[in-house]
């Protein structure tokens, strides 16, 4: 059956275009089409009244374990979660095992992305084996089909090295994306450094740890003129560093995920392994430059460093537990809180999970352009849930936010015309 | 005894979780327990039949034989179990092993381990009562209780009292609990020593941090003396033990400046000469025995109150 699809009566917003109006929109074989003109009889409908219509959301930073790590997630089962939460395509980073480094593994990964829900936008590493001695093959794997480089999970520590791969990835049009931790300072660490590390007796990491690696991409970028992504960014003085930056034309963009932008490390109490994370959640007063950094731009994207984990990993003592949490399916609902809450209007939200994510990868994408691919996000912004263990997609389900209840969620998810998630059945 | 007063925990994992009518109510059992230990029969049948095991994953005779005595004079039936923290590494988790020991049926565990939080993850997973003897840098409430009953038994109360801790605060768990128990007492607790082993934001635990150890020593009622961890020196959190000696060790000169009554203290092991000179510690004010004979009476009295309360 052609992929033909009237979406009536939703508001659509479409920031690249400038529009932000209630209409129909239309899909022809897959397509984005201006007009009904071309649609055939059997076309189907969508009814999105009410709802936000809006180009499909972009997550640039989860991780899918798969090759190896397959008992946590595989490609399949993770686009599906990010099909759920909202996404149409999801960048996955190369800490895989074994690592994303080479031809073969990227061609692995997308082979297995056929089968999924998403558009799987592979990220190689920037250190070949991610050991920060050498430059990973860069070429090989740009044309093998990675729109990245990153050796996310552990920082580069080598400063040269990391000179060096901004220079190089230039050649190959690939974005550099940072883990930025300056390994001495945050070594043994396993929360925030503050008042609950203290009372709860558990190693800290310095905000410090991820803002002086911060300025050395700063500075790297300023001084090769070579664009640099700062990931998931935790801290105030971070967001300052950034913006600084910004301010004096230095080619530097960054995302923070909705656990920074949602949670403090008081979230750490009773030892909640489903908290524990790297960069840790910091301060209110960071949370706070976090929702100020969307406001003004200084932060380019909300990414969710979707990063499942099994129990095996995470009922453990605190210091031995993994770090990281699942963030597909709760992504879009704890970001709309930013627009309930002021921080983001509706177009600032698309700029931020959407536009972005496509323009600082390189992909297409991030538009509601007539001629691209039907990828788009039917949001339904009032709608409410309780978000429970049962109802998680992804395999694992390690989430601070189990049993809150959300406001606002996809109702529909489509894919090049393709039907990867609906709520509730389209007529 | 203070009537109408009912103990509500069923575990003890910190002096955090314990108001000041429970350390008071705590105290007042463990002062009753005590004459027991003098007896020249030294053993009542109040947990007869009940099973106590300690579930030590880090290595301490001092605290593992305090509790042991504590339980035994209490006619318990008592089980030691060592176990490494690196049997997580082979394959067996805290849980799993709290599992299988909880399918036996014990009424308390108590558990030393080296990461904070463990007993607090154990107690959410098995029936018995648990204890904690110490997790990781978190607290030792034992340890800070029995601390407050040799205080209180010489200074005839615990509010009001200027209190000095001074070493590494960072790695010592008693030092959190004493803190704690401290200030919710109503004494102002002074802590001094290096920046490196002085943890952030202590002042959210109540301490007040001294500008310099004689400013924390000066009019103390009680000086108590932090064990410098040999095994934790990984960081470079001190230049060497000869210059910790130099500037931060209590010597003669540095407990006169306390009160001509204070008591000095110690969690021990000592190392003498380095944190505390030997003619301190052994010298009149010194309790540092006295607490290791309270700590049987404090542990007699917990294991009292989380039995009762089961
Ligand atoms: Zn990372």
């Amino acid at each position: 059956m052609a992929n033909d699809w009237r979406i009536r009566n939703g508001r659509i917003i479409d920031p690249v275009n400038g529009i932000d109006r209630v209409g129909d929109l239309f899909v022809r074989d897959g397509v984005l089409v201006e007009s009904p003109r071309d649609l055939p009889d059997s076309t189907r409908e969508v009814d999105a009244s009410g709802c936000w219509v809006v180009p499909g959301l972009i997550d640039m930073h989860v991780h899918l374990r798969e090759p190896g790590e397959e008992y946590k997630e595989d490609i399949v089962s993770g686009t599906r979660a990010a099909a759920a939460g909202g996404f149409t395509a999801v960048a996955c980073m190369p800490n895989t095992r074994p690592v994303n480094d080479c031809r073969s593994v990227t061609a692995l990964i997308l082979e297995r992305a056929r089968e999924g829900f998403a558009r799987v936008y592979p990220v190689g590493t920037i250190s070949r084996q991610s050991g920060g001695e050498t430059l990973a093959d860069f070429g090989e794997m740009r044309d093998a089909g990675v729109v990245a480089v990153s050796d996310d999970g552990l920082p580069v520590w080598n400063s040269q090295l990391m000179r060096r791969a901004l220079e190089y990835a230039g050649d190959f049009g690939l974005a550099v994306i940072s883990h930025s931790e300056e390994p001495s300072l945050s070594r043994h660490g396993v929360m925030n450094e503050g008042k609950v590390a203290t009372r709860l007796g558990l190693r800290g990491i310095p905000t410090a740890a991820e803002s002086i690696m911060v300025y050395r991409e700063i500075a790297l970028a300023e001084y090769t003129g070579r664009p640099v992504h700062i990931a998931h960014v935790s801290a105030a003085m971070s967001v300052d560093l950034i913006r600084r930056a910004k301010e004096r034309g230095v080619p530097v963009t960054a995302e923070t995920t909705p656990h920074y932008f949602t949670l403090t490390e008081e979230a750490v109490e009773g030892y909640n392994t489903n908290a524990k994370m790297n960069p840790p959640l910091r301060t209110e007063e960071d949370r706070q430059s976090i929702c100020a950094g969307l406001a003004d731009g200084t932060l380019d994207a909300i990414a969710t460093d979707h990063a499942p984990h099994s129990r095996l990993e995470k009922e453990v003592e605190f210091d031995l537990a993994a770090n990281g949490i699942i963030g597909l399916e709760t992504s879009l609902p704890l970001s709309l809180a930013l627009v309930r809450d002021g921080v983001l209007d509706p177009v600032g939200l698309v700029q931020c999970m959407s536009v972005r994510p496509a323009a600082i990868l390189g992909v297409p994408g991030g538009s509601l352009s007539p001629g691209e691919p039907a990828d788009i996000t039917v949001i339904d912004p009032e709608l409410s849930f309780d978000y429970t263990e049962d109802m998680v997609v992804s395999k694992s389900s390690n989430s601070p936010f189990l049993d809150w209840r959300l406001q606002g969620r996809a109702v529909l998810t489509m894919v090049g015309g393709r039907v990867t998630f609906e709520l509730r059945a389209t007529d | 005894m203070s009537t109408g007063y009912f103990f509500s925990h069923r575990h003890v994992l910190g002096i955090d979780h314990l108001s000041s009518d429970d350390i008071q109510y705590i105290l007042d059992t463990a002062e009753s327990f005590k004459e027991i230990s003098a007896r020249p029969i030294k053993k009542v049948p109040t947990l007869r039949g009940n099973t106590i095991i300690n579930l030590f994953f880090e290595p301490s005779t001092r605290t593992r034989l305090s509790f042991e005595v504590a339980a035994k004079r209490m006619s318990a039936d008592t089980f030691n179990i060592s176990a490494s923290t690196s049997s997580a590494v082979k394959g067996e988790t805290l849980i799993d092993t709290a599992r299988n020991i909880d399918a036996m049926h014990p009424d308390i565990i108590i558990i030393r381990h080296s990461f904070s939080g463990a007993p607090h993850m154990l107690s959410r997973h098995v029936d018995a009562a648990v204890i904690n003897a110490g997790d990781g840098t978190h607290e030792h409430p034992s340890q800070g209780l029995l601390d407050l009953m040799t205080v209180r038994e010489h200074k005839g109360k615990l509010h009001g009292l200027k209190i000095a801790i001074i070493g590494d605060i960072l790695h010592s768990r008693v030092a959190h609990s004493d803190i704690l128990g401290f200030t919710k007492m109503g004494s102002e607790v002074h802590v001094y020593g290096p920046a490196t082993l002085l943890p952030p934001d202590l002042e959210h635990l109540g301490a007040t941090v001294a500008p310099s150890l004689e400013e924390a020593v000066r009019d103390a009622d009680v000086v108590m003396t932090l064990r410098i961890q040999k095994e934790r020196q990984s960081d470079p959190l001190i230049p060497s033990f000869r210059e910790y000696a130099q500037q931060y060790g209590v010597t003669r000169e540095v407990a006169d400046l306390a009160r001509p009554d204070a008591l000095i203290m110690h969690p021990g092991p000592i190392n003498r000469g380095i944190e505390l000179m030997p003619d301190v510690a052994d010298g009149p004010r010194s309790v540092i025995l006295e607490q290791v004979t309270n700590g049987v009476a404090v542990r007699m009295a917990l294991l009292y109150l989380v039995m009762g309360n089961s």
